[in-house]
Parts: structure tokens; C-alpha cells; sequence
């Protein structure tokens, strides 16, 4: 389980360990073409079609060419198969690229240039600055005479920032000619993918240092793909090398999403799998049998007396190659094709593209667009998703006194500057906190000015409110930091960071004052990690208050302590902190309990509050998108009030009295689970509109609801149509979404930082935000937007339209084909059972992939309602979520017009062309010009908004399959020459064409406009009000009523708040309530709500 | 309708398109076809549309479907279905032997003229319950064969009547050899009647599928003897019945061309047909029919068109009329907002 790396001695890793050569390849010249095939046939729908495609070579029964299978069927391969040799062979470019880029490698003692796959493990490693790390190595040298060095890692985790990583202890003031003989060993364990976590030990051989194990962590590896910034030179040795880099573990192809709609279709496909089958049998009985009792009579067709033993299988046989046309070849090449241009719709849209940075939405995965249209649950993130995540200094309270709240901006109060002006203690201890107590670097720039590189947001507003406060933090070197404060330079040196961890929710530095060298303990953290542990004799309440009084306002609070250590305490401390951070087993756990051996008894400062801005139009997006009856969980790290403050003012809930929030808390078992019981009870029975009433669950509360109350806490998520859920890990998001996905609920994830990753990955759909956070999460999401706002364009637009345009060309490919298998299947009766195909092969190869296909691509482009009608009526999405589209009795629809549509063709072709005229040839192209001409009208009928391409398509396509008829028709070798020449001088083809057109769509569009008038769905009712103009205006009235209502209350005013006391809003509804009674009475309905709204 | 789109954030957005600065290369191309913009016709049901629509149909339908009717009824047709009358009286019941013996079969027919028959009068054979779209029979020919005399060896799709004698038979297959080969003679007031048999296959067909220097070799040698022969002197482009023959029929019932009579007939002249009845379809209880007809602009007589365009016409008549009716009886305002299910009780369902 542990690797050993011999520093320096690359011959003994040579057997054990791989070379760094990367590969990202899937495939070899050689396996390519085997591999691809298997990967393509191990789809079913490929399976079927070569299984027909070989049965089509045996020529006793196949009854076309077998080209017409072949070739559609060698096309859609090739296509996918030469995607995938493309992207490979870039893969492999780029592999190549990283694989012989040069690099510095010591090599018996002497540097040399070698190719980056030639490293080896246990190899040292020299880098300059602004290359490239070529694999996973642990520092052991820099320029830095502090042993630091600075990089950026956004190609590993998206964050921007430059990253500080330092040598190890035991390497510090090796000499730099000495570094290319250093020997020694490092302990570390085997790769993984966690690009947080590195425990292992080093230990240099003699001469170097005494025999001393020195731990190592992450901070002391530069992981492969990172840069060197701002280090002249730095090296390392190779720990992991070659594809078990930590970033190679972590990659992986992610698993494909399957839509809704694709289940649907394979289930269709399916049930006409199941049909098709049957007919196969029947007519394949019915065939045997006519054979025996009639074919035996017809002297003419020479049957013999005795046949091969397989001859019962012949006919069946013959006919599944007639209906094999009923499953459309044509629909995953279709359907891949209009999916890759709704992808590019979202990539073009120009109302999707974030202004303030110019980057535009983009759909990373091009196969799930009508999934958008089907979310029925929205998972979101807040930091950075709902807010801005650029956070603002607004707030503070120091030791008892407000600043701040009366202009709203507590560097504009003139008592806090007087305050820092005269050099209140308070103030300025409070300041130095704020000012150092961070893993903030200045960096200077060439104008002097000072930019910090901070990795949280929260630091850098800290930082500089605290800059702009007097209290400059200048520089930072190594183990020294200098402030200036009022001009006088403090110099602090840095003992120990006791870095932040979300378990903790608190970070500290231990400095030593150079001026009187005293050691202080900086502490900063939620205020229920600093509060509790101030010391005895201090006064919280204040505290606590303001604490209350922020987050209601909506800012994220942070409490300010320190304590001064004596010199023996911290020693003590400190070979502790040694010890448990050189352990390899559990380090995170140990460390933190070390930490709060020291953190305790804290003189606490203050409370500083931040602001953390709404992104614009975060109200009006959740407010359309909850009336289109998608539901919204706040997924949050942060803690309950901000998160209960952030929702209410972004119309997440409803204030009283409309609203109900429910709170789950508890920190045993017990009280969740009666907390639990009772928030169910209240849902049950409430009468209120059920998406005014919410439930909140902090972290805690719901590992323990997860773990032992699954079912109450399912059915309580399927009851409820808001949740706010606090405090929770990036897993819980994760399972979260996977408590949803399993009771069938189509799930969005939207979320900006890496801690959004897993859930991002988990939902059904995943959209990132380009924000702030770095792009880890866009990265891994399936779309991702600029701004949460583009999530109402992208569902009700997008979504909804991609669903619209992807049911009607699915059920359109299974209605065309149908027809034309109906036709064969009819024509059998009356040619023995024998499996005659009426049509050529030309022709239905064409049909299938050419005469039919184009026009209903076309329907990419049509629009049944417009978008600003979508956007007034979102609850139009309603449609999409149930699946009214395309569901099987839609379905069935389609398959009756089919059957209806072939009836016509066959019975009006077989009466217009019989005696003299019914020649094979002829009568089979009049039964195609048929059903083309049938096509078009049902293409036409079933548009909603004609642009020129879908004109052109539609009537364009009729024109063109006359045209290739002629052509075909002045071929002689082509089986059906003169034929079509024939037909269109004759008077009686064209009057039976409109006969069929007339008599396949008189009915069809009877019943449509019956319907249509008569028994309007909700979405024909706004197509008419749209397109007649007028009552539509006054339609959106009721709605906009209760937003001025809820507007009012929003609380995120600037102003004092009236009371100190909190206000009802997430005051729990308890089943005693004065009102429950009342509500009782009418509240059965409500109950299953959410699944009721599906079935009306 | 866009002017009243509520004033999302989304809305200004794009109305501030112009007016942001251009600041990023990635930002993809404006046009009407990637918004999704392109001008569009959204046509909608109203009453009016439809009712029109099926008003037009029945006002051009009626018409045309009366035309045709005429065009069909204007066509005289004298048919004659012999096959049973053909066999003497005391072999009525065992046809299939008389058939197959070498008894004389030659039987005259008696047809009277109902009305004037203009020429050209095509003479036809029709055959019932004959399965020429049968799968083994359909296939059973060689293309190439027929076109080309190089490629007279290309049999290997004429199963089972490939080869015989160990001779590749030229024309092969099913088709050829099941030939019809009844003959007709006619002759009107103990004149001979001339038929004339050249020009009735399609002249395409003469022309390149089947060859003219491709002559019958090996046919109907074998022990199965199927329909007629053929003169082996006469290459298959000028054999036109065999030509006709091939030209496989796509229904169980069918007519082929027998010849053309160039010359008026009379009413109530009758033409006595002397005929050979020789091909066998007593075997599958097949009928013959010996027909005479003149032709139409739309062909030769077949009632289907005329009515079927009538019914369609007076059906959409009828829709019109009701849809009319109704939309009068129970007027319903189109896009009345009171139908959005939300609106009634807001905020529900």
C-alpha cells in the first residue's frame, strides 16, 4: 500500500513503477477498428441492425438489395467511428506534445535535457519559471531562499489564484550544486486522485541531515499540469509520473447521461420491437400455410415437393427483413444531429452571453438539450450561483460597538475612522486580525501597488476593508509578514497556520511579535466555532446579537479572537501539532484535534459582515421557473440564517403570512427524527400553497436523517417543493441529488465551485457557472451559463423547444417507417404471404435516409409558442415535465395515423392502378409518391411556424424526389427505368396523388382542428391568443401582484432592522399551532401534490 | 408579440447587445438563423381557414370525380370469361386433365358489340387468382440475359428453371417460362379481324431490356413444359408477348395486352373469337377472361376514381357544412385566456 521513492536513483523504480509517458488514448492502430466496432454493437439498436443487415446477405430471403441495409448501416458506423478516431488521434497529438516536451532531469549527477516520458520516479526535476510541471514531484528546492515557490493551478482545480508551496523542512538550505546528488527516501502512499491530500515522510540519507523524518503534505508537491510562477527555478522529485499523476487518477470519462426522452424512445423502440416480432410470426404462419395449401396449386412458381430442412424458416425470415424497416435506421443519425444543433442554439445565443466578461453559454454535452425541458427539481448552489460571490466589507462590531449601520458601509462611518485614528486597542487588534489572519499573499506590482492573491473571497474583502482601514498588510516573506499601520512597519513572524477545514469552520495563525516577541493566537471562524470557546469571564451576548442581526440582513459573518500563548504553551503545542501533521494515517482528524488544544479561551474581537450581492435577476428567474412548476432546493455550505435571508430575498420563500418555513435541527437521533416527524405532519396537513411551505435542515441534522430516516425524509422531499438545506458537504449535495433521481425526478444541478463538482456530476443535469470560484465546475457540468439568470432562457427556451423538436422527430421517424412497413405488410396478403417487397431498394433506402429525413430536420427550427410567450407563461414548461409529448398514448397516436395513412395509399393505389395498368414498377412508385406526398402534409400539419428553411425543406424535398426519380428513371440499369416519365405524363397518377393526399389528410386535419377549437390544450390556447393578438396582453396580471408583495418585505434593505427579535418568517410551524386545526380541514389534496400535478 | 415581453432580465440583455462593447473574439455571430430568429409564418386553425379549405376540396373534387366518372363510363368494355365454357361439358369436372391433355382446345366465342367501339380497341387477357408478384416467381428472371447475348450464361437468379439439359435456357426463369399461351382470332361478318400485335410492349422495354440479337436457346425443353414457346429465330425484342409477359403485374388480378384493333366497331356487331385455350389455370381455379376495350384519357374503364373523388368531395362538403353549423350553433372565442387552467385558480395547477 506504500511506495517507497528512492531519491536520485531512478534504476531500482524502473520495474516497479511506470515511465512518464502519458496517454489519454482509447484506442491503437491496431485495436481501433475491433475495439470501436464492439463498443458500437454493444448498443441494442446496433445489434438489430447487423443482425438484419447479415441476414439480408442470405439471398433466398432477403427481398432487396442488401445494400440498403448495408449501406445506411456502414454510414452511421463510419460517422461515429471516424468522430472517435478524430478525437483520439488529437488525444494522441496532444499526448505526443506533452510526452516529448524537453526538461531538465538530473541524471547520474548532471543535469540533463531530456523528453518529459522519460522521466522516472525518484527522478529530480528541475523547473523554471512559467513551465509546466511535467508530473507529480515533491519540492525539494527553490530559488526562494525561504525554500517558497508560487503556482497556479487552474488546470487541476480551476482556481486562479497562485498557490504558495514550500520545501520541506528537512531540505531547507541544501546547497544547489549539492541538490543534484541528494539521496534519500520519501514514504508515500499509492497514487490517488485526491488533489488535496498528500501524507507522507521524507527521509534524506547521510550526508545531507541527521536520519530525521520529516512529513510531507500537499503543500510541499507541485502536482503535474500546475505552473511555476513567479520562482526563478524550482525542482522536486518524481513521486507519481505518467498516468497515476494525481490529475491522471482523477481523470476519467465521465458516465453518459441518458434523457428522459431517450428511455422513452428506447422503450418505444422497444414495444415496436415486441410488435414487429408478432407480425413476423403471424404472417410468417399465415405464409407457411398459404405456401402448403395455395403456392403448392400454383403450378407457375415450381415449388418443390421436398424443401431443405430450414424451409419453415424461410418465410418468417423474409418478412422480419420487411419489417426490420420498421425500426428507422435513420433516427439515432437524426436525432444526433438536431441534438448537436440545439447544442450549438445554446452556444450562439447572444441573450445567454455573460456581458460583464463576454463568455457565452456553452453545452459541453450536446445530448441532453430535452432533458432541460423536463427538470422538474433545481438543486443550487447559493455562494456564487444566487450571489455574486464578490464579497464586500459592509459590517462590523467591535467589542460591543456597531459600525456601519447607519450609512450600510462600515468604511464610511466616521466613528470607526476616528476609532482607528486614535488607536483604540480594540480597533486595531481587531484590525490585525483581519489584516493577517489569513493565507493571503501580497503580491507587489510594478506600480507599487499592492494586489492580494487570496483564496477565498472572504479573506480578500477582509483584507482590503483592513487596507483601506490603515492597516496595510505589505509583505510577506516566507515566515515573515509585515503590516504598516499609520505608517509604522509591524513585523510579525508566522509560528504555525492552523488552516481553515469545513469540519473546523475556523482558521488561526500563531505569530510571534518581532517588536516584543510575544505569540499570539489569531483566530477567525463562524461564530459557532469561536463563541463558544471565548473564556469564561467574556460577554457573547453582544456578539451573538450582531451575529443574529447580520446574517439577517443577509451578510456572512465571521467572528475575530485572539489569545496570547506563553512561550512554554506553544512549544508544548507545537511538537503536538509536529507530531500529528507527520502521521500518515488520519492526518486531517489528528491535526484538528490538536487545534483545539490550542483553540480555546479566546478573547473574541468582533464580528465582521460581508456582503455577498444577489446576481441581478435572481429573483425574477426563480420566481418564473417555481411558476413553471419546477422546484428549488438551496444546496449551501453556509451557515442557517444567511442562507434563510439569501432565500427570502431571492423569492426562494415566501415571507409570513404566506410562507412556512420548517426547521429539521437536532444533534442526536431523537430530535431529529421527532423534529422530522413533526415537519411531515405539518406538510401533510397544510392547506397553504405547498410551495410556500419549506423546510430547512442543517448538515448535521440531515447525515442523520439520511442515515436513519431515509423514508421520512423522502417522502418529506417529495411533499415539499422548497428546501433549504445548510451547513452540507459537497457528498450531501451529492446525495441529495441522488435521493431525488432515485424517486424518478428529473434533477438540475446548478452550482460555481468545485465543491459543486460531485452534485453537478450526480444530477441529471449539471450547469456551472463561469464564475469566480475558478471553473472547476464548469468544467465538469454539462452546460455551462455566465450568470443564474440564464437558467430561465436556457430551461424555457432551449429546454422546452429542444423537447418539442425532439418528440416530434422521434414519433415522425417511427410514423414513417411505419407507414411504409404497413404498406409491405399489406401488399403481402395480396402477393401469397410471400414476402414480395412492393418497393425497390433504391427506393426505400432512399426513403428512409433521404426523401423523409430532410424535411422533419427542418423542424430544428420550429417554435409552437414564442419566447416571450414562454417566458410570460412558464407554466407552459408543464407540458414538457410530464412528458404530454411523447409518451405512448401520443405515441399511439402516431401509430394509428400511420396504419391510417397506409391504409389510404394502399387501397387507393391497388383500385386507381389495377387491370391493365397494375405493373409491379409502376404501381410501387405510386404508392411511394404516396406516402412522400403524405409525408409532406403531415410535416406541414404538424409545423407550427414556417421559416423559409422549413418551405424549402417541406415542399423543396417533394420536388427533389421527383427529380431523383427522373434520374433514377433515365438510368436502364437501375430497375425502375422510364418508370417515373411514365407516371407523370399520365393524368390518372396526379389525380391519384391528391385523392391520397386528400383522403390521408381531410381526417387528420378534421380532428386536429376539432381539437384544436374544441378541446384546446393549454399550449394551442396561448398559440391562438399569440397569434391573434390581443387577450394575451392582460393574461400575466395575477402574478406580478404577489411579487409587489413579496417585494416589499424583502428584507435586504439597508435600513435598521425594526426589532432585534427574529422576525416570525423561520419560526417553525408547530403542529400546535393556533392555526393547524384550521388547516386541516381542506388539506388532503395538497398532500400528494406534486405527483397529482402530473396525472391533470 | 414580443413587444410585451415582461421585463426580464434576459429581455435587457439582449436590448443592450448593441450597445455593449465588444470586448471578447468568442462571442459567436450574430444572425437571424442562430437566434433562432428567422422570420416565420405561424399559421393557427381558425374556423375559418379550415372550413375554407375543406370547402375548396369538395368545390374542386365534385367536379373532377363526375369528369372522371364520365371519362370511365365513356369507355366500352366487352369481357369475356371463358375458361369454364372452353372446356367441352363432359370434362367440366377434372379441367386440370383436359388441360394438360393434347385434346383439341380450340373454342369459339361469340361477342356482341354494345356500342360504338372506337379504335384503337385493345384486346386483353385477364387472368384471376394468378400470383405474378408471388416472391419465387418475381424474382426468378435474369436482366442481364435478356439485354445482352454475352451474358446468356447468367442464370444464377432464374431458379429452378435455370438450366435444363444441362444448358442454360435463354430466357430464364419462372416468367418466361410460364408464358401465357392462349391465342385469340377474330372475325367480324367472316372477315378476319386484324390484331395488330406489334407495338404493345413498352417501347423502352424493346429498346434496352431486352436485346436484339439475344434468340430463345434451350426454352421449354425440359420435362415440365410451363407456357408458350418460342420461335428461336426471332430475337426477344421483337417477341412482345413475351415482353408484355415479363412485365410482371403487381395484383393477383391482371390484364395484359394481346393486340390492338385498328378499326371502328359497330353496336350490335358481334365478333366471333376463335380461340386456343391453352394455358392452365384450372390448377389454382384461376379465370380467364378475354377483353375488349377502348380507352379514356384516363386510361381504360375503372369506376374507383370517379367515386372515390365524389366521396372525398361530398365528405369534405359535409365537414365544411358541420364545422360551419357548429361554429355557428356554439361559437368559441380562439386563445380565450380563461382556458389557461392557471389562470382560474392561480398559482395551482
Amino acid at each position: 500500500m506504500k511506495r517507497y521513492v528512492y531519491i536520485n536513483d531512478d534504476e531500482s523504480s524502473h520495474e516497479l513503477y511506470c515511465d512518464n509517458r502519458i496517454s489519454n488514448r482509447k484506442y491503437t492502430v491496431l485495436n481501433f477498428l475491433p475495439k470501436n466496432l464492439w463498443e458500437q454493437f454493444s448498443r441494442f439498436m446496433n445489434q438489430y441492425f447487423l443482425l438484419i443487415a447479415c441476414l439480408q446477405l442470405w439471398s433466398l430471403i432477403t427481398p432487396v438489395n442488401p445494400a440498403s441495409t448495408w449501406g445506411p448501416l456502414i454510414f452511421i458506423f463510419a460517422v461515429s467511428a471516424s468522430k472517435e478516431a478524430w478525437d483520439d488521434y488529437n488525444r494522441y497529438l496532444s499526448d505526443k506534445k506533452a510526452n516529448e516536451k524537453l526538461v531538465w532531469v538530473v541524471r547520474q549527477g548532471i543535469r540533463k535535457h531530456i523528453q518529459a516520458q522519460d522521466i522516472h520516479v525518484g527522478n529530480i526535476v528541475w523547473l523554471r519559471e512559467n513551465d509546466e510541471v511535467p508530473c507529480d514531484l515533491v519540492l525539494i528546492g527553490t530559488s526562494d531562499p525561504q525554500g517558497l515557490c508560487y503556482v497556479e493551478t487552474s488546470a487541476l482545480d480551476g482556481e486562479t489564484d497562485l498557490k504558495t508551496r514550500l520545501i520541506p523542512t528537512a531540505c531547507m538550505g541544501i546547497d544547489f550544486e549539492l541538490l543534484h546528488k541528494i539521496k534519500g527516501v520519501i514514504e508515500c502512499p499509492n497514487p490517488d486522485k485526491d488533489i488535496r491530500r498528500f501524507d507522507a515522510n521524507l527521509r534524506l540519507f547521510p550526508p545531507f541531515i541527521d536520519n530525521d523524518v520529516c512529513p510531507l503534505t500537499i503543500k510541499n508537491t507541485i502536482l503535474q499540469s500546475c505552473y511555476l510562477r513567479n520562482t526563478e527555478w524550482a525542482c522536486g522529485v518524481a513521486i507519481y509520473t505518467g498516468n497515476e499523476t494525481k490529475l491522471g487518477m482523477s481523470r476519467g470519462i465521465p458516465e453518459p447521461k441518458l434523457t428522459a426522452m431517450d428511455a422513452m424512445i428506447d422503450k418505444l423502440t422497444g414495444a415496436i420491437f415486441v410488435f414487429q416480432i408478432v407480425v413476423v410470426m403471424v404472417l410468417g404462419i399465415a405464409g407457411n400455410v398459404w405456401k402448403d395449401t395455395e403456392a403448392r396449386k400454383q403450378w407457375y412458381v415450381l415449388y418443390p415437393l421436398e424443401g431443405p430442412w430450414y424451409e419453415l424458416l424461410v418465410i418468417p425470415l423474409r418478412f422480419e427483413l420487411l419489417c426490420s424497416i420498421m425500426i428507422p435506421i435513420s433516427i439515432k443519425v437524426s436525432l444526433d444531429l438536431v441534438k448537436s444543433l440545439y447544442a450549438k442554439f445554446i452556444d450562439w445565443d447572444s441573450e445567454m452571453i455573460d456581458y460583464e466578461t463576454g463568455i457565452p453559454s456553452h453545452a459541453t454535452n450536446t445530448a441532453i438539450s430535452e432533458d432541460l425541458g423536463q427538470v422538474e427539481y433545481i438543486m443550487t448552489d447559493k455562494t456564487g450561483t444566487l450571489t455574486e460571490n464578490r464579497m464586500i466589507f459592509r459590517r462590523c462590531c467591535i467589542s460591543g460597538v456597531f459600525y456601519g449601520n447607519e450609512s450600510g458601509d462600515a468604511l464610511k462611518d466616521t466613528r470607526l475612522l476616528s476609532a482607528v485614528a486614535g488607536c483604540s486597542t480594540d480597533v486595531v487588534q481587531f484590525l490585525t486580525v483581519m489584516a493577517i489572519c489569513n493565507t493571503v499573499i501580497p503580491i507587489k506590482s510594478k506600480t507599487g501597488a499592492i494586489l492580494y492573491k487570496a483564496q477565498s473571497q472572504d479573506e480578500d474583502a477582509l483584507v482590503n476593508a483592513a487596507a483601506q482601514l490603515h492597516m496595510v498588510y505589505v509583505n510577506k516573506n516566507a515566515n515573515t509578514l509585515e503590516i504598516r499601520f499609520n505608517s509604522s512597519v509591524i513585523k510579525y513572524e508566522v509560528l504555525e497556520t492552523l488552516e481553515f477545514t469545513s469540519d473546523r469552520k475556523r482558521m488561526s495563525v500563531v505569530v510571534k511579535d518581532c517588536q516584543n516577541g510575544k505569540i499570539v493566537l489569531l483566530s477567525k471562524g463562524a461564530d459557532e466555532a469561536i463563541l463558544p470557546y471565548a473564556y469564561d469571564g467574556q460577554q457573547t451576548r453582544t456578539f451573538i446579537e450582531a451575529v443574529e442581526q447580520y446574517a439577517q440582513l443577509g451578510l456572512r459573518t465571521l467572528c475575530l479572537a485572539w489569545r496570547e500563548l506563553t512561550e512554554d504553551e506553544y512549544q508544548e503545542w507545537s511538537l503536538m501539532f509536529k507530531e500529528a501533521s507527520s502521521t500518515l494515517i488520519d492526518r486531517e482528524w489528528r491535526i484538528a484535534e490538536v487545534c483545539t488544544r490550542l483553540e480555546h479561551d479566546f478573547e473574541v474581537l468582533g464580528v465582521t459582515a460581508i456582503e455577498d450581492r444577489l446576481q441581478d435577476g435572481v429573483p425574477e428567474t426563480i420566481e418564473t421557473l417555481r411558476k413553471a412548476g419546477i422546484n428549488f432546493w438551496m444546496l449551501t455550505g453556509d451557515k442557517q440564517n444567511t442562507a434563510i435571508q439569501i432565500a427570502l430575498s431571492c423569492n426562494f420563500i415566501s415571507p409570513e403570512p404566506k410562507g412556512q418555513l420548517l426547521l429539521i435541527d437536532g444533534k442526536t437521533e431523537d430530535e431529529v427524527c421527532r423534529s422530522l416527524e413533526r415537519v411531515l405532519l405539518t406538510m401533510r396537513i397544510t392547506s397553504s400553497e405547498p410551495k410556500d411551505v419549506a423546510f430547512a435542515v442543517d448538515g448535521w441534522a440531515l447525515e442523520i436523517a439520511l442515515k436513519h430516516y431515509r423514508k421520512a425524509f423522502t417522502e418529506l422531499a417529495i411533499l415539499s417543493r422548497t428546501a433549504i438545506c445548510c451547513r452540507v458537504t459537497p457528498s450531501q449535495k451529492a446525495q441529495l441529488v441522488e435521493l431525488l433521481k432515485s424517486c424518478d425526478y428529473r434533477t438540475l444541478a446548478i452550482g460555481d465551485g468545485g465543491n459543486d463538482v460531485r452534485m453537478i456530476q450526480q444530477a441529471d443535469i449539471g450547469v456551472g457557472i463561469s464564475g469566480r470560484e475558478g471553473l472547476q465546475a464548469a468544467r465538469a457540468a454539462d452546460y455551462s451559463i455566465g450568470k443564474f439568470r440564464f437558467l430561465k432562457r436556457l430551461i424555457l427556451v432551449h429546454g422546452r423547444y429542444s423537447y418539442n423538436r425532439t418528440a416530434f422527430l422521434s414519433q415522425y421517424s417511427f410514423y414513417k417507417s411505419l407507414v411504409i412497413c404497413f404498406i409491405q405488410i399489406f401488399f403481402s396478403f395480396i402477393s401469397g404471404v410471400s414476402g414480395t417487397s412492393l418497393f425497390n431498394s433504391v427506393s426505400l433506402m432512399a426513403y428512409n435516409v433521404f426523401y423523409t429525413s430532410v424535411p422533419v430536420l427542418a423542424s430544428v427550427l420550429d417554435k409552437d409558442l414564442s419566447e416571450g410567450t414562454v417566458m410570460q407563461h412558464p407554466q407552459i414548461l408543464f407540458y414538457c415535465q410530464a412528458g404530454r409529448l411523447l409518451n405512448p398514448s401520443t405515441f399511439a397516436g402516431w401509430f394509428g395515423r400511420s396504419l391510417f395513412h397506409a391504409i389510404v395509399v394502399f387501397v387507393i393505389t391497388i383500385h386507381a392502378y389495377a387491370y391493365e395498368k397494375s405493373e409491379m414498377e409502376e404501381l410501387s412508385m405510386v404508392a411511394l409518391s404516396g406516402c412522400i406526398w403524405l409525408q409532406a402534409f403531415v410535416v406541414a400539419l404538424e409545423t407550427n411556424s414556417f421559416t423559409i428553411v422549413q418551405h424549402l425543406a417541406i415542399w423543396g424535398n417533394l420536388v427533389a424526389f421527383y427529380v431523383i426519380n427522373w434520374i433514377f428513371s433515365a438510368i436502364p440499369a437501375s430497375g425502375m427505368y422510364t418508370i417515373m416519365f411514365r407516371l407523370c405524363r399520365q393524368p390518372s397518377y396526379w389525380i391519384t396523388m391528391f385523392l391520397i393526399v386528400a383522403a390521408g389528410m381531410g381526417p387528420v386535419l378534421a380532428l386536429k382542428y376539432f381539437r384544436y377549437t374544441y378541446r384546446p390544450s393549454k399550449i394551442n390556447t396561448l398559440q391562438q391568443a399569440e397569434r391573434m393578438g390581443g387577450p394575451i396582453l392582460t393574461l400575466g396580471n395575477i402574478e406580478p401582484q404577489q411579487r409587489s408583495i413579496e417585494k416589499e418585505v424583502s428584507p435586504l434593505s439597508i435600513s435598521q432592522p425594526k426589532s432585534r427579535s427574529p422576525t416570525p418568517v423561520y419560526e417553525p410551524l408547530l403542529s400546535d399551532s393556533p392555526n393547524s386545526s384550521r388547516r386541516s380541514l381542506g388539506s388532503r389534496s395538497s398532500s400528494s401534490y406534486s405527483r397529482n400535478c402530473k396525472d391533470n | 408579440m414580443s413587444s410585451n415581453t415582461p421585463s426580464s432580465s434576459a429581455g435587457g440583455v439582449g436590448s443592450a447587445d448593441s450597445a455593449a462593447p465588444r470586448r471578447n473574439s468568442k462571442r459567436p455571430k450574430y444572425s437571424k438563423f442562430t437566434q433562432q430568429e428567422l422570420p416565420a409564418c405561424k399559421p393557427i386553425l381558425t374556423p375559418r381557414w379550415v372550413i375554407s379549405a375543406f370547402m375548396l376540396v369538395s368545390i374542386v373534387f365534385i367536379p373532377i370525380g363526375v369528369v372522371s366518372l364520365f371519362a370511365s363510363r365513356d369507355v366500352v368494355e366487352i369481357i369475356d370469361r371463358y375458361e369454364i365454357e372452353c372446356v367441352p361439358q363432359n370434362l367440366r369436372n377434372n379441367k386440370v386433365s383436359f388441360i394438360q391433355s393434347d385434346a383439341n382446345k380450340t373454342c369459339t366465342r361469340r361477342l356482341t358489340v354494345p356500342k360504338l367501339m372506337k379504335q384503337p380497341i385493345y384486346v386483353y387477357y385477364q387472368l384471376d387468382n394468378f400470383y405474378q408478384n408471388h416472391r419465387r416467381y418475381v424474382k426468378s428472371r435474369s436482366d442481364s440475359q435478356l439485354k445482352d447475348n454475352s451474358s446468356w450464361n447468367d442464370v444464377s437468379s432464374c431458379k429452378p428453371e435455370d438450366m435444363s439439359n444441362g444448358q442454360p435456357i435463354v430466357p430464364c426463369g419462372l416468367i418466361a417460362w410460364s408464358l401465357f399461351n392462349d391465342t385469340y382470332t377474330f372475325s367480324l361478318n367472316n372477315q378476319q379481324l386484324a390484331v395488330n400485335k406489334r407495338g404493345i410492349s413498352w417501347k423502352s422495354d424493346r429498346d434496352s431490356k431486352f436485346g436484339n440479337d439475344v434468340l430463345p436457346r434451350n426454352f421449354q425443353n425440359g420435362t415440365l413444359i410451363g407456357g408458350k414457346s418460342l420461335d428461336p429465330t426471332v430475337p426477344l425484342s421483337k417477341q412482345e408477348d413475351l415482353i408484355v409477359w415479363m412485365r410482371t403485374a403487381a395484383l393477383p388480378t391482371f390484364r395484359k395486352l394481346y393486340g390492338k384493333i385498328e378499326r371502328d366497331l359497330q353496336p350490335n356487331e358481334t365478333i366471333i373469337v376463335t380461340l386456343e385455350n391453352n394455358y392452365n389455370t384450372y390448377s389454382f381455379n384461376g379465370k380467364k377472361k378475354l377483353v375488349l376495350s377502348t380507352t379514356s384519357w384516363l386510361g381504360g374503364k375503372n369506376d374507383f376514381l370517379g367515386i372515390a373523388y365524389l366521396t372525398v368531395g361530398g365528405l369534405c362538403f359535409f365537414l365544411a357544412l358541420s364545422f360551419t353549423g357548429v361554429y355557428l350553433v356554439k361559437p368559441r372565442r380562439l386563445g380565450d385566456p380563461s382556458y389557461l387552467s392557471w389562470n382560474r385558480n392561480p398559482g395551482g395547477h
